[in-house]
């Protein structure tokens, strides 16, 4: 029974394959995968903005939306209508082809990243043998088309925006890729598949999830800075900035090329954190052996709203960081210790099992971590702020 | 040839074709990026999935945005019409044709010495992890010395930079 609960979308779908032909099938079945995909995640994203307002309005000491619906629950189908009827603005001095091209490229290569997450035991659109690598490879295709949005719209916000979008975003693909060098290495594997199977089995009843190692633990946390960088988000959202360049690159867009680009950066976002989970929290297994009866996708949502009420919560509590903390704490802080994390990585798989390989590890990551955090500190002085053109 | 090569190729040359064509550097800068993703996806098409996505990444994701930076930090904001065909074109044609025979000649000369050899279904990421860390480790060592150097070079750099503005 719980098997069946487990794989009830993999059955529904051979059921439905068993009335085509052999020959239309594996189109069909690619096919069936890409509307779930297109289905489940943009739904997510509706639920997401009425989660991100009401945690926003509850840490703000505020309710929220609270008019459409219960709980204000139908806010997401007024955005979308509102946002879907709006007159579509393109600037008169706009390269108009390039404009209109910015969007999709993003919303596309969003997309595309989610082929390679496993959502559930056996649900995964393509077992790439490359999947880790396919997915860096569509995630740095974002910055082509953020730069396009930027650029095409001819206007000093939005290429300003870019231009720290995309400076941004490189100074953090390379610490996300480095963290994840020490799940590759650990797991020998490229293939989200793997990693995750390696991670679905039980000493007792605890998982082997790698985000319980040392290197497995700096590693999630390096991989979510970058991630929040990555995905443009408080506090690191300098690119969109509302109170010094309004939205930054898409600031000249409006109604549904603007939709599309909030919902390229969310499922940005949920992709990155999909990724998080696969790589280090167990992808869909169950955090604790006896809880396996409760369907693999469900505990991959639940895993993946956790990190999203996570990421809601850092944008309600952090102030946001000026570019040059941005950039020092990028190349000063986390590639340094991303580095150091791929060491710890090979000293873990070689020392032998026990007490004594835990101590070690720890020692090579605390050490630095707590040498470089002093440095990065020593520099500045903590005080009171004095304004000096503003009381 | 399949419609899928057929589709790939012309979108690779038509990609390529408008990047020395059109007049905005920055929009040949993206034609150029089409061809760069036509030949990604015609290495995926020859189950070459790890060059397929190494060149997307490499070239997509870093020389396009490299080439886009370089023009905005060169270029004035308003594009400086340009005569349509260069001065030296007749140089420039001969040293397009020379280099297109040497390609073409080396191509023909390989493809009849070397016995053709069976296609190998699906080489996967673990044998070139294998061969790069057997057979040609010594190339992989020293290209990841270079570029260890680089990196720690940039961040000299900012850190440098940081210091003086003080």
């Amino acid at each position: 029974m719980t098997q069946t609960l487990d794989q009830i979308f993999v059955i529904a779908k051979a059921w439905l394959l068993g009335y085509l032909p052999v020959a239309a099938r594996p189109l069909a079945s690619a096919v069936l995968c890409v509307i779930a995909i297109v289905i489940t995640f943009p739904l997510l994203f509706a639920i997401t903005t009425w989660l991100e307002r009401k945690g926003l309005g509850r840490i703000q000491n505020r309710l929220g939306p609270n008019r459409t619906g219960p709980f204000g629950l139908f806010q997401p189908i007024a955005d979308a209508i509102k946002s879907l009827t709006k007159e579509d603005i393109v600037p008169l001095t706009a390269d108009h082809a390039v404009h209109f091209l910015a969007p999709l490229l993003l919303v596309a290569a969003a997309f595309l990243a989610y082929a390679v997450l496993p959502v559930g035991r056996n649900m995964v659109l393509v077992n790439l043998n490359a999947g880790v690598l396919f997915f860096f490879a569509v995630g740095s295709v974002v910055e082509l088309s953020v730069f396009m949005a930027g650029w095409s719209s001819r206007s000093k916000y939005s290429l300003l925006g870019a231009m720290r979008a995309i400076a941004q975003m490189i100074s953090y693909e390379v610490p996300l890729v480095l963290a994840t060098v020490a799940v590759i290495m650990q797991a020998g594997s490229l293939s989200t598949v793997d990693i995750v199977n390696q991670q679905a089995t039980y000493t007792h009843t605890l998982p082997h999830w790698f985000v319980f190692t040392p290197w497995g633990f700096v590693g999630f946390v390096l991989f979510m800075i970058a991630a929040t960088a990555e995905s443009n988000r408080s506090p690191f959202d300098l690119p969109e900035g509302e109170s010094e360049i309004i939205a930054g690159y898409y600031i000249e867009y409006s109604g549904f090329k603007f939709a599309l680009f909030f919902l390229g950066e969310y499922l940005g976002m949920f992709a990155t954190s999909g990724m998080a989970i696969t790589l280090f929290l167990g992808g869909w297994a169950a955090p604790f052996s006896f809880l396996t009866w409760i369907p693999s996708y469900v505990w991959f949502f639940l895993k993946l709203l956790a990190l999203i009420g996570f990421f809601i919560w850092i944008r309600g509590t952090l102030p946001r960081l000026r570019m040059d903390q941005l950039m020092n704490l990028a190349w000063e802080f986390v590639l340094p210790m991303a580095l150091l994390n791929m060491l710890v990585a090979g000293v873990w798989h070689f020392m032998p099992h026990g007490l004594l390989r835990w101590l070690v590890c720890t020692a090579i990551v605390a050490i630095p971590c707590i040498l470089l955090a002093a440095g990065l500190k020593r520099k500045k002085k903590f005080q009171v702020r004095t304004y000096q053109f503003a009381e | 040839m399949t419609a899928a090569f057929l589709i790939l190729a012309t979108l690779t040359v038509a990609g390529t074709a408008a990047a020395m064509g059109l007049r905005n550097a920055v929009h040949c800068v993206l034609a150029l990026t089409v061809g760069f993703a036509g030949v990604a996806a015609l290495y995926l098409q020859l189950d070459a999935q790890f060059v397929g996505f190494t060149q997307v990444m490499v070239y997509v994701g870093a020389v396009a945005i490299l080439a886009v930076f370089a023009i905005m930090m060169t270029h004035s904001p308003t594009p400086v019409p340009l005569p349509a065909y260069s001065r030296h074109w007749l140089a420039g044609s001969i040293v397009a044709a020379a280099v297109f025979a040497v390609l073409a000649w080396a191509i023909r000369a390989g493809s009849t010495s070397a016995p053709c050899l069976p296609p190998q279904p699906g080489i996967s990421v673990q044998q070139i992890g294998d061969a790069l860390m057997h057979r040609y480790v010594l190339p992989l060592e020293i290209m990841g010395l270079l570029l260890t150097a680089a990196l720690i070079g940039a961040v000299v750099i900012a850190m440098d930079r940081k210091e003086e503005s003080k």
